[in-house]
């Protein structure tokens, strides 16, 4: 047996679990993961033993969940607990598999920032180089004043309008209406929008994520065998990452170089085009991202983005329906993994009143440092 | 000097030299010997050309507002009493963008101090160690 004799040339997604939402203080980011794996596993038909490989994010005690699932993997990997890794995560659970390394990774998220108090912003948001001698002293800090500021540029240069902001605000807002574990479960409107207090201006409370307690898993196996699972089987069509970690200077291109190196890569991988895509799923930290990775992935072309999500494009029944679950903005911040749950959800087409009509290919976008799609598909190829 | 509560650098061997030129009213940054761009960041080596050796260099202090934002929550013990506060990015004349604030208009709305407006810079000392550069509008 060479190295190479166990390699795959599929992967697919074959059992999907998640948490439930919200403040959760009987639990923290291990039992959270447990919790969401038994889900993924309970889906997939499968026992935890059947599982080779285990990739865990922001899980820090690696230790306490395997001894808990009792699981011994032929791999086990422990990322940090920053959504930008979670692209990369599932990448090295999908390179897994493709090299024959394993048969089956489970990958899987346990996040208690709720109710452990977690802050973005502060002493403790370092940023990368610099943020300590050159920002801090200022009171600069926080991913959601980078994204004001990015946005604030993006307005002067293209005239985009706090009102395009809110349009991605209710649109998800509307979203989360058709899921029962979204947090917000109370309309909004343009109005609620605009009335919203200032964080970190122009920026509003409405433009900003949600930090909860929660847990999300996935689990990935050879493409060969997926048929063999109970739910239909999601492949990964394509996977594709750019890091472009700026100085403390900002990304003077809104990060597009990065994302415009991703596209090139992930939509030939993958075998579509943008107009094969049904439904997005983009990282919606803050809603300016939102434009920025219309733009940047070539959705529309650059500087256009506030205009391309006026008119419920954005909407289930719109061109493109984004973020059905109510993304980051109004489910529950889950950094990435729940919008990928969502990505596989609607390609089996089990969404009930949020599912997207022949949603056979889905596209789950994350602009930012280190950038990354992951195009999901109902064929192999 | 009342007791200062707002976050300060820790100045280490590397910073020092810039946070001793700002107790001199002077702006200077490090630029690579190599290829001569100007860094935002105290490292020996330069995340542009990846050679190794920097100098410092004096910079006019002019320069104009590349962005900002305003913020109306404190993620910092001291910051409360100065909300709502801005944040500007300024870009020099000589390329570099700086993250500050501006002075003259701690009160002033994003509007009164747009993109594109020249702002020059001031030195203001907040403790015997540190003198912060800040910048406020060119008067015309």
């Amino acid at each position: 047996m060479s190295i190479a004799s166990n390699r795959s040339d599929s992967v697919a997604v074959v059992g999907v679990g998640t948490t439930d939402f919200g403040r959760l203080p009987d639990h923290d980011k291990t039992s959270l993961g447990i919790w969401a794996l038994r889900e993924a596993a309970a889906d997939a038909g499968i026992s935890l033993k059947d599982i080779d490989g285990l990739i865990v994010q922001r899980i820090t005690d690696y230790q306490k969940f395997v001894q808990i699932t009792n699981m011994s993997p032929h791999l086990l990997n422990c990322t940090p607990g920053a959504g930008r890794i979670t692209g990369g995560t599932i990448a090295l659970g999908v390179q897994a598999i493709l090299s024959g390394l394993v048969n089956t990774v489970a990958v899987v998220y346990g996040n208690d920032g709720r109710t452990a108090g977690a802050k973005y912003g502060g002493k403790d948001d370092s940023y990368g180089t610099g943020a300590d001698q050159f920002w801090s002293p200022y009171g600069m800090t926080s991913p959601g004043a980078v994204h004001a500021m990015l946005y604030q540029r993006h307005a002067k240069l293209y005239g985009t309008k706090p009102e395009q902001l809110g349009a991605v605000s209710v649109a998800f807002r509307k979203h989360a209406l058709h899921n029962s574990k979204a947090v917000m479960q109370k309309p909004i409107t343009m109005e609620d929008y605009i009335a919203a207090k200032f964080i970190a201006e122009p920026l509003r409370l409405l433009d900003y994520c949600l930090i909860n307690d929660g847990g999300v898993a996935m689990i990935l196996t050879r493409g060969d065998r997926a048929k063999d699972f109970p739910k239909p089987p999601v492949y990964v069509r394509g996977i594709a990452q750019t890091s472009r970690l700026a100085q403390g200077e900002l990304p003077d291109d809104f990060g597009f170089a990065a994302m415009q190196s991703v596209a090139k890569r992930v939509f030939p991988m993958a075998g579509v085009t943008r107009e094969d895509v049904k439904s997005l799923m983009i990282y919606d930290n803050f809603t300016p991202i939102v434009l920025f990775c219309l733009e940047g992935f070539g959705y529309c072309p650059v500087g256009e983005g506030g205009r391309f999500v006026e008119g419920g494009r954005l909407e289930l029944g719109g061109q493109y329906p984004t973020n059905t679950s109510g993304g980051h903005l109004s489910e529950s911040y889950m950094q990435g993994w729940a919008l990928n749950v969502e990505a596989v959800r609607q390609v089996r087409g089990e969404l009930g009143s949020r599912q997207v009509p022949g949603a056979d290919v889905v596209q789950y976008l994350q602009g930012g440092p280190i950038c990354t799609s992951i195009i999901y598909g109902r064929d192999v190829t | 000097m009342s007791e200062y509560r707002k976050p300060l650098p820790p100045i280490n061997h590397l910073s020092r030299p810039f946070w001793e030129a700002t107790k001199q009213g002077r702006l200077i940054l490090p630029r690579c010997n190599h290829c001569g761009t100007f860094h935002t960041y105290f490292e020996p080596w330069c995340s542009t050309c990846g050679e190794e050796g920097v100098h410092f260099e004096e910079l006019s202090g002019r320069g104009k507002i590349w962005t900002n934002c305003r913020f109306h929550r404190s993620y910092f013990s001291g910051m409360e009493e100065s909300l709502p506060y801005n944040v500007a990015m300024v870009e020099l004349d000589e390329g570099p963008r700086l993250m500050t604030n501006i002075v003259g208009l701690e009160h002033g709305t994003l509007d009164e101090m747009p993109i594109g407006m020249e702002v020059e810079a001031v030195f203001e000392s907040v403790t015997d160690e540190v003198t912060l550069v800040k910048f406020r509008p060119v008067r015309k």
